[in-house]
């Protein structure tokens, strides 16, 4: 079986490319779909932790509650973040970020 | 085997991770972020996590997938046009992007990974067993699981999260009716 290590690389190498999506992409759906991806990196290393240290010879279901946790408020984010979205394109018809400065400075 | 299905999953999860923010067209990146959310669940289950793995299957590849996929289409967008990079801007992205999986590497050289350690259901059966009473332990289903050397994933998480975590339970829920009244207050037409 692999080690941890390997699945904290894996799990790194998600959030980063997440983190690249966020900061590179120009496009406020695919900034969302990367801010997913860092979430799910988060939530494999937390996984990889509980089995990795196990309780009483089980995995720590601590840590599993806690990514329970973490899907379901993402669930709730990408609903009202996505509904954002829709009332922003509405106002401005566009899902660009650049063309929507008018807080700029 | 299980490295080799480990190797295979971990692939396709940063692969098609990539493809999400490589690809122009939001339609492709978002199939692209189901394939990456699929072999994620992969992972979980073989790292023995069944419940997590089919709850991000369900609904991260099922319910968040559909939104987005609704959403790129109610609102039409087509593939983006290029338009003149701010290469400051850029360069500044990747040069964090980089920064950030050197540190995941120097951290990671540094850290001893522990070797994958084999469940010992019969030592959690024999604590389960005490802390029963005597009566519920002929009864108990997690119990019966665990002797039988298995691991009943679904009921142990179940129970977790209804006793050790119940407030938080019901904060999400309430959160969960909070975002869907929100979503319907925002997706208005006009906001009075």
């Amino acid at each position: 079986m692999p080690a941890l290590n390997d699945y904290l690389f894996v799990s790194g190498l998600l959030f980063a490319i997440g983190l690249a999506g966020v900061i590179l992409r120009r496009n406020i759906i695919i900034i969302f779909m990367s801010l997913e991806l860092m979430l799910n990196g988060a939530n494999l290393s937390l996984v990889a932790f509980s089995r990795y240290r196990l309780v009483n010879g089980l995995p720590d279901y601590n840590a599993q509650a806690l990514v329970f946790f973490i899907i379901t408020v993402a669930a709730a984010e990408v609903a009202v973040g996505l509904a954002i979205i829709v009332a922003l394109y509405r106002a401005r018809k566009t899902t660009h970020v650049e063309d929507i400065n008018s807080m700029h400075y | 085997m299980p490295t080799l299905l480990f190797y295979l999953f971990a692939l396709i999860a940063l692969l098609f991770g990539a493809g999400v923010i490589v690809n122009r067209n939001p339609v492709s990146s978002a199939l692209c972020l189901v394939m990456s959310f699929v072999g994620l669940a992969a992972l979980f289950i073989q790292l023995d996590a069944f419940l997590i793995g089919i709850v991000q299957i369900l609904v991260y590849a099922g319910a968040v997938m559909v939104l987005f996929l609704f959403i790129i289409m109610l609102l039409d967008l087509r593939s983006e046009k290029r338009r003149r990079i701010n290469r400051l801007a850029w360069i500044g992205g990747a040069g964090v992007t980089a920064a950030f999986v050197f540190l995941l590497l120097a951290a990671l050289q540094n850290f001893q990974g522990e070797r994958f350690p084999a469940l010992r259901p019969d030592i959690a059966a024999t604590l389960r067993a005490e802390n029963l009473p005597a009566d519920a332990a002929s009864t108990d289903s997690a119990l019966i699981a665990l002797t039988a050397g298995r691991l009943p994933d679904v009921h142990l998480t179940g129970e977790v999260l209804f006793t050790r975590f119940v407030l938080p339970l019901q904060i999400v829920g309430a959160l969960l009716l909070v975002a869907t009244v929100g979503v319907v207050v925002l997706s208005k037409r006009r906001l009075t």
